[in-house]
């Protein structure tokens, strides 16, 4: 038996230094960021991390592709909405600030109620039934008013209950607060589920299922567990939006928050703990402020994720993984060049090509008005041919650019890597 | 009796019109493993083809081109996008047709906008076929079941009579032997995945008029085509014909009747206490619950015979 | 009488209309090394699945220690003392070496679903696996994925896994399978001194492992045992010269 030192762990500084830094984050960005609109799209990404976080737990440790999540985030912000309604009517003495941990509880709840049947199988017959059951409770939610509120959905006011140290939820400021605390305190205990036996097994089970059976582990009972515990957690982050927006509609449940959270996942990087996060804080950005510049937002959003689907299917966290440990090992250098060609040559055709979708959207509604269109301090008269034409050939240009340098990059990559395996031999 | 007899007509017309899109979903899925969610994608952009077809040139001009573009678009997808994800597995190619679906549905957005469309049904088809004591069943409806009927007719012709058929066929169950005995089987995903694509634009083309033609039709057809699928057997195409009859049959006639629970007990003179929960569900009619049906049994046949009623390969 | 660790009693599997077992009948002892051998498609790996309840039997029965196996999950077998390898590498490739043998004890350390407990603070589960990594010659590709190893460092560790466990009843699918001699020959040793006090059943092919550390071995031809007994009767029975180890023609 080896009598190496046991090695203290919890006092090793380096450990605490990435949490102890988000921490500090958190609480100076609002010092930074002081327009409302900032603060806005800073507690839509905190509820988002929470969320995307939740589906991770599913998706990269269990290996679990589910197209309904949303349905346990959604059901959380309606049980944590009606709390708040019960709290302001004086039926109910709970802090707002707690009232998250009734959408968790909720949220689990209801993923032990479909969670069951659910996780009998994995694959593909797991996502059609989590996509069944989405379907299926965005459907009764127009059909249970009581409940749900029909199509205007249950709104509630977050300054109810006592105000605790001149805490009352008023201004933005205070939601953010408590937003970014949920948010620290989820984090840390998604991340410290992960290193638990269920959560290792997990990964195990993801990794290869019939084997997890074979060392004494039901698969069903694993994929279950977990999915309570994500359910919890996506109940979590519903109360948050519920408390930040004040009102919860049958969108909280639909498809398209199931399938934003999935692309938002995935363009983080499913195989990292913090992917999911780099994921929610881009597709915050998309859908909170590229949507109040561009109608194509969505567009350019999915052709985003289709590129990372077929040529970085490990999302940002492995690109960023992969590049620095190429820069720990000093060989950026060599990359970096070629990086710089291919960003300006896809800088170029991506711009070629959103200002032909920009003058396309204009075209069809504001021509009418006013034929110029006012693009980063150009004047496009979407009526004539010459910026047609001209976005047309930078885009082509650009893509022509691109791709050449796009080899270049294979081919630097490949000689960089070839320098670290010989390196490591 | 009336009643019955044209909801029926009408739910096997709509019926048919899901097997075309649930058959090509089938072929793509028992041939190629992938399960496309950008099936529906290509019935929206069949039937907004159309409309831009028949509005400037004419409506059978447009029931030829629009399914001819669709197919060379789904063949160029299959070329340049399934098959540079295919290494990564079927999750990755289920991620990539997801990602599709968005990209199609806002290029629709950008190019038609976000309201619906006016496609019309041709003047020499529009009015009633027949009527049956009064209730008339449109001259469209038939002429839909008829496009449907020689439509499968052809394809079952086609993968039966024919050597490509038959080559098809046995690389629905064992594609890596054919590609064995030298066949390319990387150009029959192409044309399988570009023929699922083709028959889901006709059926856009002739289904986009009778139903609404807006950017939002590709999300509503295409869980119920999955339905269809999963209900049928996923692999099984005699499966999808019965699920997409018995869906298409339930769909219709769900949203025609307003029998509810209540209106049972009341018949045999019980009534519920007002104000529970319970009495709010049982005062639901068939009709207000006819979009949640269809995922019900959905998910009840994923819970007890996941197999669907003639699948042979278990999703 | 103390009961057999496994028994198969008329034990019948059918795949549609073909029959892969036709009656097998067959008692391991305690404590007994035992190889089943024989010709490709014989069923070998067929019958290790029924056993190990990856497959339901069509007919007949399996005990494992005198109470019946035979429709159990693999978990529940697995909980019941019962291990098996497989002969296609079957490991957990984005899990580190450490990490594959640490899930392979948690259950039998008591851990279970646990999600309150930090794997870190569990020290028997880390010393556990720790000797085990030690014992298959892994130590020092201890932090490497399982899904870059080389060919024979993962039968290595899907050795590891299946012993890890501490299981009473092992079952290996042609553990030597690939190997060259001195590997052979490392694994062999390897294998005698784990099943120490524990029962092994094991399929392989190279006849000089099984003849070196096999107590007794059933031929199966065809899905069905045309001789059973110790290494001497097997090598001498005209039958298995026939079916298996050849006959010298006239």
């Amino acid at each position: 038996m080896s009598t190496e030192a046991r090695r203290c762990e919890p006092l090793n500084p380096w450990r605490w230094l990435p949490w102890g830094g988000a921490a500090a984050a958190l609480a100076l960005l609002p010092l930074v960021f002081r327009h409302g609109f900032a603060l806005t799209l800073l507690s839509q990404m905190g509820i988002m991390v929470i969320f995307a976080l939740s589906y991770n737990m599913l998706l990269g440790q269990s290996g679990l592709l589910s197209f309904g999540h949303a349905v346990y985030s959604g059901l959380g912000a309606y049980c944590a909405v009606h709390a708040l309604n019960l709290i302001g009517k004086g039926q109910l003495a709970f802090p707002v600030s707690a009232l998250p941990l009734v959408g968790g509880v909720s949220g689990a709840l209801f993923g032990v109620l479909f969670g069951w049947v659910t996780t009998k199988k994995s694959g593909t017959t797991f996502a059609m039934i989590s996509l069944g059951i989405a379907e299926m409770v965005a459907a009764c939610s127009l059909m249970l008013p009581g409940f749900f509120g029909g199509e205007g959905g249950v709104t509630a006011n977050r300054t109810v209950g006592r105000a605790f140290l001149g805490i009352s939820y008023g201004p933005a400021t205070q939601v953010y607060y408590l937003i970014a605390v949920w948010t620290m305190v989820a984090t840390a205990a998604m991340f410290a589920l992960t290193r638990t036996p269920l959560g290792r097994i997990a990964n195990a089970v993801r990794d290869n299922p019939e084997r997890a059976e074979f060392i004494g582990y039901d698969t069903h009972v694993v994929r279950f567990l977990q999915l309570v515990l994500a359910a919890f957690f996506a109940g979590v982050s519903g109360a948050l939006a519920a408390i930040n927006f004040e009102i919860v509609s049958a969108e909280a449940l639909g498809a398209s928050r199931s399938g934003g959270v999935l692309l938002a996942t995935f363009i983080g990087g499913t195989g990292w703990f913090v992917g999911p996060i780099i994921g929610a804080v881009v597709y915050t950005f998309f859908v909170g402020a590229i949507s109040s510049v561009t109608k194509a937002w969505l567009l350019y959003l999915g052709l985003f994720f289709i590129v990372m689907v077929l040529f970085a299917p490990g999302g940002v966290a492995s690109l960023a993984a992969a590049n620095l440990r190429v820069a720990k090992a000093g060989l950026f250098g060599r990359l970096a060049p070629a990086y710089g060609a291919a960003l300006g040559a896809g800088l170029a055709a991506l711009g070629g090509f959103a200002t032909i979708v920009e003058m396309i959207y204009y075209h069809e509604l504001e021509a009418v008005n006013d034929p110029v269109l006012r693009l980063l301090g150009l004047r496009l008269d979407v009526t004539t041919a010459p910026p047609w034409f001209g976005a047309a050939v930078v885009l082509a240009a650009g893509g022509a650019a691109f791709w050449v340098a796009a080899r270049r990059v294979r081919v630097r990559w490949n000689e960089v890597h070839e320098r670290l395996g010989r390196g490591s031999a | 009796m009336e009643f019955f007899l044209v909801t029926l007509l009408n739910g096997v017309s709509y019926g048919l019109l899901l097997f075309m899109l649930s058959s090509g979903l089938t072929l793509i899925f028992s041939m190629m493993g992938v399960l496309n969610f950008a099936h529906a994608s290509f019935y929206m952009l069949g039937a907004y083809f159309a409309y831009s077809i028949s509005t400037r040139i004419g409506f059978w001009q447009a029931l030829v081109v629009a399914p001819v573009a669709v197919g060379a678009i789904g063949m160029l997808v299959e070329r340049f996008g399934l098959r540079t994800v295919h290494r990564y597995g079927h999750v990755a190619e289920l991620l990539f047709t997801f990602g599709l679906a968005y990209i199609i549905e806002e290029l629709v957005h950008l190019v038609w906008g976000r309201l619906p469309v006016d496609y019309r049904i041709p003047a020499q088809l529009d009015g009633p076929l027949f009527a049956i004591y009064g209730t008339s069943f449109p001259i469209y409806r038939g002429f839909m079941m008829l496009v449907s009927v020689t439509m499968l007719a052809a394809l079952y012709l086609a993968l039966t009579r024919t050597r490509i058929g038959l080559v098809i066929r046995a690389a629905l169950t064992h594609p890596h032997m054919v590609e064995a005995l030298g066949h390319d089987v990387p150009r029959m995903f192409m044309l399988v995945f570009g023929g699922g694509a083709a028959l889901a634009g006709l059926a856009g083309v002739i289904g986009g008029n009778a139903f609404v033609t807006e950017p939002g039709m590709a999300a509503l057809v295409g869980v119920i085509v999955f339905v269809v699928v999963v209900v049928g057997g996923m692999g099984s195409l005699a499966g999808a014909f019965i699920a997409s009859l018995l869906i298409g049959c339930l769909q219709t006639f769900s949203v025609a009747l307003d029998w509810s629970i209540a209106g049972a007990l009341a018949r045999l003179g019980l009534q519920p206490p007002p104000g529970l929960l319970v009495t709010e569900l049982f005062g639901i009619t068939v009709s207000q619950a006819a979009p949640v049906l269809p995922y019900l049994l959905m998910v009840l046949v994923l819970i007890l015979r996941p197999r669907g009623i003639m699948g042979t390969r278990e999703a | 009488m103390n009961p057999s660790a496994i028994e198969l009693r008329a034990v019948r599997k059918r795949f549609g209309d073909t029959a892969v077992i036709n009656g097998v009948t067959l008692a391991i002892a305690r404590g007994e090394r035992h190889a089943i051998i024989g010709p490709n498609g014989a069923g070998k790996s067929t019958l290790f699945n029924l056993i190990s309840g990856r497959h339901p039997v069509s007919e007949g029965a399996i005990l494992l220690n005198g109470a019946p196996i035979s429709g159990l999950k693999p978990f529940e077998i697995n909980r019941r003392g019962l291990a098996r390898s497989f002969q296609v590498t079957n490991i957990f490739h984005n899990l580190s070496v450490f990490e594959n043998i640490r899930c392979a004890v948690l259950w039998p350390l008591g851990y279970r679903y646990s999600f309150w407990h930090r794997l870190s603070g569990l020290r028997d589960a880390r010393e556990r696996a720790e000797a085990v990594m030690e014992e298959i010659g892994l130590a020092r590709r201890r932090d490497t994925p399982a899904g870059v190893l080389s060919y024979a460092e993962q039968r290595a560790l899907e050795f590891g896994i299946t012993i890890a466990g501490g299981a009473e009843v092992i079952l290996l699918d042609e553990p030597t399978a690939g190997m060259n001699r001195s590997e052979t020959a490392a694994a062999t040793a390897l294998i005698r001194k784990v099943a120490a006090g524990r029962t092994l059943v094991m399929v392989e092919h190279d006849m000089s492992v099984v003849f070196d550390l096999a107590d007794r071995i059933t031929v199966l031809v065809y899905g069905a045992v045309i001789a059973s007994g110790p290494p001497a009767a097997i090598r001498a029975d005209p039958r298995v010269q026939e079916a298996y180890l050849g006959t010298a023609n006239a």
